[in-house]
């Protein structure tokens, strides 16, 4: 079965939605949509959260004891799921971030040696 | 993936549908919020989306172990499959049980007898000493120790932790509150032959240095067995008495249940010096005593074999005028002189069953090509589809597995009937009671089961799914080219051929070893004859005259019973061993010098012996009734003493020196008779016989000739012997045939189980051929329709088939002639009387297979050539 074409730009770096969807979930509890939402608009767009790519990540994220979920009611008054972080996930982003910075600092050194 | 959604997959999916339907709800509200029509905003929002089916796909995926669906769905197909062809199915899983299961018990017996370590304190430190003789007329590399040089080697020799000396000694067993009196088989030691081994008894205690001297208290050890049989398990028989050859003898110890020392049949213990004369004890050239030794931690068998070398060197230097005294001295690992021959016999049979479950494996593969070639398209467009290789082949090896771990699960049912059975007919096995199934048998059943079912599985598909898809889709059953298809099918069947040849010969060459063993003349008659043992007791038969007394009317009472043709007695029949020999001198000839001696069987016998066994007076006379006692001084020898010691001159009237008490007695030579075989396998050597009147003989084997069964004889001369002396235990009531039925057991068994395995295997290679040409004609019938259509004789498609069929039972052939002529040579040691390149075994077994093959193929050719084309072409 052969893999299906994605657009490039948008194809996230591996790894980075975990980190993405944890750092959203630190101003609070949100379901699946919201996570979305608010990964795309905080990107100003950039980012396009590839739905088929967010539902295993919060499941392989709650796997990992990462973010725990609950079914409760939205601002729509519609039923959700909603993922919430634990104290885990919390040391988790810490470690995310850290490893991101540094991945991002080693980069930029080589795309811009001069600085 | 976690486990818990594996296993709960279908509510897990249930929930994440929930949850999409809920995303696009939002989606939704938010679109409509933007103004959209419903319509519209639900449009988007599945565009947003994505194909939620596809998400729920790739969820149930990340949840799945994929082997496991898949394996669980092949095995789904194969159950199917294999039900489906329930006949097929059977007999494969009976063949594979019979495969699996012979070699798991083969693989028992050869793990429980030959490499299990002995059940002794470190095991590997024991060795077993021998003489060695390598110079003189008298050579030998193997023979067991004289007293003397026991006592050499165990003062002498610093290699050995301890040394210990046993050798047999049987015992009259006395009946005590109404039981039989009993002939037990018991073991004479040193006293430290138990600590030498490193085992304590269970009771009571061992041997120590005080009780093994001439003069000792008569204490015994008894075997775990005899004390529950014949004591009722009571632990306060220790200190107690127990009467053996009527006399009392304490009981000291009771050995644990799993000791067997030197060999099952051994019920007591006593010392070696209160039962050994001193002069046996000291002899150097009386070798009777079996000697065990510990080594020294560190010592190599080497150095310790160098250090016994030197020391027999001296004592043949010391000593020159001593006839027999070896030069030289052997050492092997305890556990190896144990089971010595039949380390040969089980690793062969071993070996066989091994072959036959590759036979079977390959018989199986062949039937997996013809399935797989019949569904040779399907298969192609299953591939061309996209179905992975790996997918094919998994399906093909889940099912060969199925049948294989039915088959194994069978079989090692069967390896445990098999090994009860085997552990019953086979008690002269050493070792033979510990036989037993433990975990690593059945690692080896289970590892066995699925090696050979991956191998039947994947051997198919090796080529079936090759990669040339287009040919194969494209080929009409019309074209030429499908005989190259059944290459492999001819290949394996030229190997399955191949072993049954070899399977066959070597069958063949132990059945005919077997049958030369049987018609061995022993020398003397062994048909309708009846023997029977008897032990005199010492005390009550010190007298040489009691002894003559007491035989003389045992033999006249047995003669007179109705039924009995004819009765004699002596010492030793042929058949029952060697049971000693003596040295003697020709007075007639000049002196030999120092050192050298002249040795032969030492037998003694009754007047009616010869003519009750039929064994030929060939000149002089057989004894005298009245030579008795101080007056039995006539000799008679067989033919080849005669001839070997004899040469060119009459030996009647010539007198031999004989020493067989403690004085030499002059024998004058009255009679030759015919040679016999003391055992069945051993060439005649020469024999003296002594009058058993002389008195001097406490033991004889009474043989009863009648006209039918002489089982029947049985009971009433017992009664007779028991109405002389009641307290006198008659031991070994065998008929002749029963001796040599004992001594060729093993070659029996050998001969039939291989041929059994044989005979199998040839019904697979036969089954396997009759399935590739039957294949192979349906495959061409469209090719023999268009031939007979053109106007093909009959007689050519019969010869263009059976020619097809027969090349590779003919490749096969050469390829079993050629690995026989090799690998018989390893069971050379297990024939007599036969060579591992018997011509006519070889030619009995290709025509057998060559006759298999045809008839194999015949009818599949005789279909092809009575094949009408109008139909042949209409089928296509």
């Amino acid at each position: 079965m052969g893999r299906r074409e994605e657009s490039k730009t948008q194809q996230m770096l591996l790894g980075t939605l975990d980190m993405l969807i944890l750092r959203t979930l630190i101003t609070g509890a949100a379901h699946g949509h919201t996570i979305a939402h608010a990964i795309e608009r905080t990107s100003d767009d950039v980012l396009e959260v590839e739905q088929g790519s967010l539902y295993p990540a919060l499941h392989r994220l709650e796997d990992r004891g990462w973010v725990a979920s609950y079914w409760g009611t939205s601002e729509n008054n519609r039923k959700a799921k909603y993922y919430r972080l634990t104290a885990a996930g919390r040391k988790q982003l810490v470690v995310e971030t850290g490893r991101w910075r540094k991945l991002v600092k080693a980069i930029g050194r080589i795309l811009e040696p001069a600085k | 993936m976690s486990w818990r959604r594996f296993f709960h997959r279908s509510a897990e999916q249930a929930k994440l549908s929930e949850e999409i339907e809920s995303y696009i709800a939002h989606e939704v509200d938010d679109n409509l919020a933007r103004g959209m029509s419903r319509e519209e905003a639900r449009r988007q929002a599945y565009l947003k989306f994505g194909n939620p089916q596809r998400v729920l796909e790739e969820h149930w995926e990340w949840n799945t172990v994929a082997l496991f669906d898949d394996v669980a769905r092949d095995l789904r197909y194969a159950r199917r499959t294999l039900w489906g062809h329930r006949g097929f199915s059977f007999v494969v899983m009976l063949v594979m049980a019979i495969g699996i299961g012979a070699n798991t018990a083969m693989f028992t017996v050869v793990r429980s007898v030959l490499l299990k370590p002995l059940p002794f304190r470190e095991p590997e430190h024991l060795v077993m000493l021998f003489e060695r003789m390598t110079r003189g007329n008298f050579q030998y590399s193997f023979n067991v120790v004289a007293g003397g040089v026991f006592q050499h080697w165990q003062n002498e020799a610093t290699a050995f932790e301890q040394m210990a000396a046993h050798g047999t000694s049987g015992y009259n067993l006395s009946g005590t509150g109404g039981q039989l009196p009993e002939k037990i088989e018991g073991t004479k030691c040193s006293w430290n032959l138990f600590s030498t081994l490193g085992v304590q008894p269970a009771y009571g205690r061992s041997f120590v240095t005080a009780d093994d001297t001439p003069e000792s208290n008569a204490v015994v050890v008894l075997s775990w067995s005899l004390w529950k049989r014949r004591f009722g398990g009571d632990p306060s028989i220790v200190g107690q008495d127990i009467v053996l050859d009527d006399q009392p003898w304490t009981v000291i110890g009771i050995m644990p249940a799993w000791f067997s020392y030197p060999d099952p049949e051994t019920q007591v213990w006593t010392s070696i010096r209160h039962e050994t004369t001193l002069a046996a004890m000291n002899a150097l050239n009386n070798h009777q005593f079996w000697v065990v030794a510990r080594l020294r931690a560190g010592v190599s068998r080497e150095h310790a074999l160098t250090e016994l070398i030197t020391i027999q060197e001296r004592l043949s230097l010391e000593h020159p005028q001593t006839f027999a005294l070896s030069n030289s001295a052997n050492v092997g690992p305890l556990l190896d002189v144990l089971v010595f021959g039949y380390k040969a016999p089980l690793y062969m049979l071993l070996a066989a069953t091994g072959c036959f479950l590759l036979i079977a494996c390959l018989n199986l593969a062949n039937l997996f090509v013809a399935r797989c070639a019949a569904r040779r398209k399907e298969l192609a467009i299953r591939s061309a589809l996209g179905g992975s290789r790996w997918r094919l082949i998994r399906e093909q090896m889940v099912e060969s597995i199925v049948l294989a771990v039915c088959g194994g699960t069978i079989g090692v049912g069967f390896a445990y009937l098999a090994l009860r059975w085997l552990v019953n007919a086979r008690q002269d096995i050493p070792r033979v009671d510990v036989i037993h199934m433990d975990a690593g048998v059945l690692w080896f059943g289970v590892v066995i089961t699925l090696v050979s079912g991956m191998a039947a599985g994947f051997l198919p598909m090796v080529r079936v799914t090759s990669t040339r898809l287009l040919e194969t889709l494209q080929e009409a059953s019309r074209s030429f080219g499908g005989q190259n298809k059944a290459k492999l099918r001819k290949a394996l069947l030229s190997a399955e051929v191949g072993l049954t040849m070899l399977l066959l010969i070597s069958a063949g060459l132990l059945f005919k070893s077997y049958q030369r063993l049987r018609s061995v003349d022993l020398g003397c008659t062994t048909h309708n004859v009846l023997t029977l043992r008897l032990n005199l007791p010492k005390p009550r038969y010190a007298a040489a005259a009691k002894r003559t007394a007491f035989f003389e009317q045992v033999i006249a009472t047995v003669r007179n019973l109705p039924g009995v043709e004819a009765a004699g007695m002596s010492v030793g029949v042929p058949g029952q061993g060697y049971m000693g020999d003596g040295s003697f001198a020709i007075l007639e000839h000049a002196p030999l010098p120092p050192g050298e001696g002249q040795t032969a069987i030492k037998r003694a016998a009754e007047p009616g012996y010869f003519a009750a066994m039929d064994i030929p007076l060939l000149r002089g006379r057989t004894f005298y009734d009245n030579e008795r006692l101080d007056r039995a001084t006539s000799i008679i020898i067989s033919e080849r003493l005669a001839r070997q010691f004899f040469p060119n001159e009459d030996p009647l009237g010539k007198h031999m020196r004989v020493n067989l008490t403690d004085h030499p007695v002059d024998y004058q030579v009255v009679g030759i008779i015919g040679d016999t075989r003391y055992l069945l396998t051993q060439e005649a050597k020469p024999t003296m016989y002594f009058p058993l009147a002389s008195g001097i003989f406490g033991r004889a084997t009474i043989v009863v000739r009648s006209k039918e069964d002489p089982t029947n004889l049985a009971l009433p001369v017992q009664k007779l012997i028991a109405q002389i002396d009641p307290d006198l235990p008659v031991s070994d009531v065998l008929t002749m045939e029963q001796i040599i039925g004992n001594e060729t057991l093993n070659a029996s068994f050998d001969a039939n189980l291989v041929m059994a395995f044989a005979g199998l295997s040839l019904l697979l290679a036969a089954v396997g051929l009759y399935g590739v040409l039957s294949y192979l004609v349906t495959q061409r019938t469209g090719e023999i329709g268009v031939r007979v259509a053109l106007g093909a004789q009959r007689a050519q498609i019969l010869r263009l088939i059976l020619v097809d069929g027969l090349r590779p039972a003919a490749i096969g052939l050469i390829i079993g002639l050629a690995g026989s002529m090799g690998a018989t040579r390893l069971i050379r040691n297990l024939l007599y009387g036969v060579k591992p390149l018997d011509a006519g075994i070889y030619m009995a077994v290709a025509v057998l297979l060559a006759s298999a093959a045809a008839i194999a193929c015949i009818q599949p050719a005789w279909s092809a050539s009575r094949l009408n084309p109008v139909d042949a072409l209409r089928a296509e």
